[in-house]
């Protein structure tokens, strides 16, 4: 039991604090905003020619199946874009267009819905679509047999590469995350939103502001990633010294530091989405993937170099926390708090580079997430909850078991698609953590606690 | 600037269907918090289980049941039933759900426990799979008529100073009723020996157990007991506005609730009820203020849009969470030996 | 009668300090127990550890708790005798509240088997240990703060029909019960001289006042014995005489009182035998007096950097 005092006073300093970093963010979103604002227009309702279509295939039974969440990018003649949409639950996409002409439109392949794949592969993108003044032109994407049958590859060795790579990005956001619970013992709900962050940070340079005063490399993707980690990480210390810290001065409790941390997720998220809109976007880089072949599964070259840098990162925080005195004190603080203190560690010093490490972790992720699918407002929360059933699985607030746990997880993911159809997938996970906090709540690498 | 339409906004937060809905799930969520101190993120579930509840019972599964076994239910019996599964046996389901793996762990389990039920619940409600069942992501519809039928107000006339119609009015009189029983119910329970040991559990669960109290259980029953709370919520919500749609239901909905609940204050039998007026007041009323700036052109279309007011309500409702929180723990108008958050 | 144990025993008055002698009350039970029968009883019992009593209340075999790769408690027999004070004592991390937490099955060992009054309770659920007629406390004080204190008290009474979800919105079922609840929990607050913070929440009470609290709340199951975590860690020195002199005044109504402690002065004072652990094991048992020689105790406590080691001189 920590003793609690929360004196109902407001502290100016920490209200300044917590304003400053609402002022900051709002900023930089702001910044971000005329971009997605310039699609907002182009999306109103004054426009008068459109193109769209439904995407439909056909079930077992030959019932119909209407894809939902699968991304379709128009282009003008010119080859730049002229906007985006996204299917909804009936299968219907629809993109307003500026004025008639003649367009191509480009469905993104990695947004279809596992088991699914387009008839005729080269006729995407679908080019020299005229559009009459005044007219919705309707196009049509037919989808064809299920991709297993026309290759051989092994769908389980597929399905194992794939919940690999989703396993890998889970673990790289959800590090952070288990460390800040280990050290300051906070179940933050609002780490989701870092790495959303961190997504929406890269595509900005990638993507919206075309900074090109220093050359190229300024909106290559490869530097939005590390500006990227530079925002999340500046925001991670910044929360942590401007909200965190100021409640754990004032020893505030557990829940109430839970609470904070939920209703800060819902602020920032909404935050994001009033700057950027609800819709998908798309780094300009590895938006058409090359795949290569390795007989039983093939890859994405992205998706490849993805698993290889995140792994390779991942073992770098890994011999971090063994070799480095940093990394031991995190460990020595998460392991137990009082007897790190007691021992010479500067237990603030710890938690404030969790912060930063963690955070700037999490937006590293968050732009390996948006390469591999899209970047919206709320990525971050859904994979929350992923990251919750690796890190549940693996064993609350041991950095070893969260990697372990998330690894898993996103092998369960993909791998459950085997039973379940594929837009269920992320049931199987939220299942599987439930069942494991029956069979295993202490998780795989945890140890039991003990009481009194 | 239309004063009046502002005026009347916050009429019906302090009174309205929305008012009854959120007080309601409100006083679930503080048997939960307030009372056992449990993290239930998924109140909107619960809600989203009295919705369904019934409007599946009306609408796909009683049609099918009548069809398949011969039962023949008339659509009046079949609102009865549907009120039962959505009151009753939806509730329970939910609870032992939730409750099982958690309620004997570390309270935070629950807490994540519940957002995965509610994201479980979306995906499945929302997935065309099973449109003969929930009606996928437009929901369900038509399942309200034997409630309407009920109304002895005509539906063309307006009621309580205009404020609403016949049908609205009705529905705002049984709602009206319902949280009178549902405070009262609370009142007895928290009073009670019962709500006693509730109370030791929030404080300490050991020491309960110590005195011979079964803590898992008594959180069971609570977790349920203010599930139904949160589904006679949603059901009333369902049938305010004739529809059960999943993204009536979706994870911030709780946060909503959450917010009710703190700002009147948790632990205290009227604090739902003042906390849902109050929010509902200032969320509907700035709202109208918001969009009719908009509209006016008061606010510039390039900073503000009319989709975009709707999302400055979940920001205010995010910071609400934060600084009540962090500041007021207590609620608004809570003294500080109150306090439900912290102590722990 | 060793000479030790006869020297010590002289300087213990039979029911604690006299200034402090607790009124009688009515609400505290009284157990059919010969308390001077069985103290003497405890004079044949040989002083060495795992040593069986003439009539033990409590016995604990072979009970084994590992936390990783840590062995907390490895304790092959202890027994507890009936209607005396026994104290367990030893350094700090010796296990002696993880000893606590498997008897009252707050945890569950990895192996061993426990019986109270006879009857086995390796697979009784805590909440269920206190119907068995055994109560603890806690070393953290469990006060529940944000309740007052008859409210506390009122908690402690068990088998209360308004305790049941759906009796307790009907009053009429429970409310004579609760208004004896009510004067027993009275009776019991005047005994323990808190009456008039009857109606004040727990949480503004003193660290010692919520000892007593808590003591005074577990009385209310009427247990048969009473298990103490530390009860005179961070109580003011001016209660503490109050809170021995409820400790001996519980045993002198025929309960047993097993107690963890630091304070050797308080075990010397109050208790009628002593156990002593170190890193998980029962390494030494024997009256207060006999302790102070014991070799091994004297290894354990030197061996251990622990600031408030044993006066090893006093007593002896």
């Amino acid at each position: 039991m920590r003793s609690a005092n929360l004196t109902p006073t407001v502290q100016p300093a920490w209200l300044r604090l917590i304003l400053g970093a609402v002022v900051a963010l709002l900023g930089l979103v702001a910044l971000g905003g005329p971009a997605f604002a310039q699609e907002d227009e182009g999306g109103s309702e004054g426009a008068t020619e459109s193109i769209g279509g439904t995407l439909q295939t056909k079930g077992e039974d030959g019932e119909k199946i209407f894809l939902e969440g699968v991304t379709f990018i128009v282009l003008d003649a010119g080859g730049s874009e002229v906007g985006t949409a996204e299917s909804d639950a009936e299968g219907v996409w629809r993109v307003d267009l500026p004025s008639s002409g003649v367009y191509s439109v480009e469905l993104v392949e990695a947004t279809l819905p596992e088991g699914n794949a387009l008839r005729n592969p080269e006729k995407n993108p679908l080019e020299g679509i005229e559009v009459q003044p005044n007219t919705n032109k309707n196009t049509l994407f037919p989808l064809g047999e299920r991709e297993a049958s026309d290759n051989n590859t092994n769908r389980v060795a597929q399905l194992t590469v794939d919940g690999l790579k989703l396993g890998l990005i889970i673990a790289i956001c959800a590090i952070g995350l288990s460390l800040i619970y280990g050290t300051t013992g906070l179940t933050n709900f609002a780490h989701g939103e870092m790495v959303t962050i961190g997504a929406m940070v890269a595509y900005l340079f990638n993507v919206t502001w075309h900074l090109d005063w220093l050359g190229d490399w300024m909106t290559s993707l490869a530097f939005g990633a590390v500006m990227a980690v530079l925002v999340t990480g500046v925001l991670g210390f910044a929360f942590n010294e401007g909200v965190w810290k100021p409640l754990r001065k004032r020893g505030a409790s557990l829940i109430a530091a839970l609470v904070v941390s939920i209703g800060f997720s819902i602020f920032v998220r909404y935050i994001l989405l009033y700057q950027f809109g609800g819709r998908a976007g798309f780094y300009r880089d590895f938006r058409i993937g090359q795949s290569i072949d390795f007989g039983i599964f093939t890859i994405l070259k992205k998706d490849l170099f993805i698993m290889v840098f995140v792994t390779l990162i991942l073992v770098c925080v890994g011999l971090a926390l063994q070799k480095t005195r940093a990394g031991k004190a995190m460990r020595a603080v998460a392991d137990n708090r009082d007897l790190a203190e007691s021992s010479g560690i500067d237990v603030e010093k710890v938690i404030r580079l969790v912060w930063i490490i963690g955070s700037a972790l999490a937006g590293l992720g968050g732009v390996m997430f948006g390469m591999t699918e899209n970047i919206n407002w709320e990525m971050g929360f859904r994979l929350l909850l992923l990251m919750f059933a690796g890190v549940t699985l693996g064993g609350l607030g041991t950095a070893y078991g969260a990697l372990l746990g998330s690894i898993i997880a996103g092998l369960f993911i993909q791998l459950s698609t085997l039973i379940l159809p594929g837009d269920m997938k992320n049931v199987g996970a939220l299942v599987a953590l439930i069942l494991i906090l029956l069979i295993r709540p202490q998780g795989l690498l945890g140890r039991s606690e003990r009481i009194g | 600037m239309d004063y009046q339409a502002i005026i009347e906004s916050l009429f019906r937060g302090l009174i309205g269907e929305r008012f009854i809905v959120f007080a309601l799930a409100a006083i679930g969520l503080n048997l939960h918090f307030g009372y056992t101190g449990l993290l239930n993120f998924g109140q909107a579930v619960f809600m989203a289980a009295g919705a369904y509840g019934l409007a599946m019972m009306v609408a796909t599964v009683g049609p099918r049941l009548n069809e398949n076994t011969g039962l023949n239910m008339s659509e009046t019996t079949l609102f009865w039933v549907g009120v039962f599964t959505a009151v009753v046996v939806f509730p329970i389901l939910f609870a032992l759900v939730m409750g099982i793996p958690t309620l004997r762990l570390r309270a935070d389990y629950l807490a994540i426990v519940t957002i995965a039920v509610a994201e479980i619940f979306r995906i499945v409600a929302r997935s065309p799979r099973f449109d003969w069942l929930t009606g996928s992501s437009d929901g369900l519809t038509g399942f309200s008529g034997t409630f309407y039928d009920l109304s002895p107000f005509s539906t063309t006339g307006r009621y309580f100073f205009n404020l609403f119609t016949g049908n609205q009015f009705f529905l705002v009189l049984v709602g009206w009723t319902i949280l009178a029983i549902g405070t009262t119910i609370c009142w007895l329970l928290v009073r009670s020996p019962w709500g006693r040991v509730l109370k030791a559990i929030r404080e300490d669960e050991d020491a309960a157990r110590s005195l011979g109290k079964n803590a898992y259980s008594y959180k069971m029953q609570a977790l349920i007991l203010g599930g139904m709370f949160g589904a006679v919520g949603g059901m009333v919500r369902a049938v305010g506005f004739s529809v059960a749609q999943p993204d009536n239901f979706i994870t911030d909905v709780t946060f909503f609730v959450w917010v009710a609940l703190i700002l009147g204050g948790a632990g205290k039998v009227f604090g739902p009820l003042v906390g849902a007026a109050l929010l509902y007041a200032v969320l509907d009323s700035s709202d109208t203020v918001l969009r009719q700036l908009v509209e006016n052109d008061y606010i510039p279309s390039s900073f503000m849009s009319g989709t975009q007011v709707g999302q400055v309500r979940f920001m205010i409702v995010g910071l609400g969470l934060v600084l009540l929180a962090a500041f007021r723990p207590q609620g608004i108008f809570g003294n500080k030996e109150e306090m439900a958050l912290d102590d722990r | 009668m060793t000479d030790e144990f006869a020297k010590h025993d002289a300087l213990v008055p039979e029911a604690g300090p006299k200034s402090h002698a607790p009124h009688p009350a009515h609400a505290l039970p009284m157990f059919d127990v010969d308390v001077a029968a069985a103290r003497s009883a405890l004079s044949e019992v040989p002083w060495e550890p795992g040593a069986s009593k003439p009539d033990p209340i409590l016995v604990a075999d072979n009970v084994v708790r590992r936390f990783g790769g840590l062995t907390a408690v490895d304790v092959d027999h202890v027994e507890v005798q009936r209607g005396v004070i026994t104290a367990l004592i030893g350094p700090n991390g010796a296990g002696k509240t993880t000893l606590f937490n498997l008897l009252t099955n707050f945890d569950t060992p990895d192996t061993g088997s426990r019986l109270f009054n006879g009857q086995a309770i390796d697979k009784v659920p805590a909440h269920k240990i206190a119907g068995y007629g055994m109560v603890r406390t806690f070393q953290l004080t469990k006060a529940l703060s944000k309740m007052t204190v008859i409210e506390n008290m009122k908690l402690g009474a068990t088998d209360q029909r308004g305790e049941s979800l759906f009796a307790s919105v009907l009053p009429v079922l429970w409310r004579k019960q609760e208004n004896e609840i009510e004067s027993r929990a009275d009776e019991l607050l005047v005994h323990f001289k808190m009456e008039h913070m009857r109606d004040q929440f727990a949480g503004t009470l003193s660290g010692g006042q919520r000892k007593l609290l808590e003591m005074a709340r577990a009385l209310m199951v009427e247990p048969e014995m009473v298990m103490l975590d530390e009860p005179m860690a961070g109580v003011n020195p001016a209660l503490t005489q109050s809170l021995l002199g409820h400790v001996t005044g519980l045993r002198d109504r025929g309960m047993t009182v097993l107690f963890v402690e630091h304070d050797m002065d308080m075990v010397q004072e109050i208790s009628d035998w002593v156990i002593v652990m170190a890193e998980g094991k029962i390494i030494a048992e024997g009256p207060p007096g006999s302790i102070g020689q014991n070799q091994a105790v004297v290894d354990a406590y030197l061996g251990s950097s622990h600031d408030s080691a044993l006066d090893l001189g006093e007593g002896s």
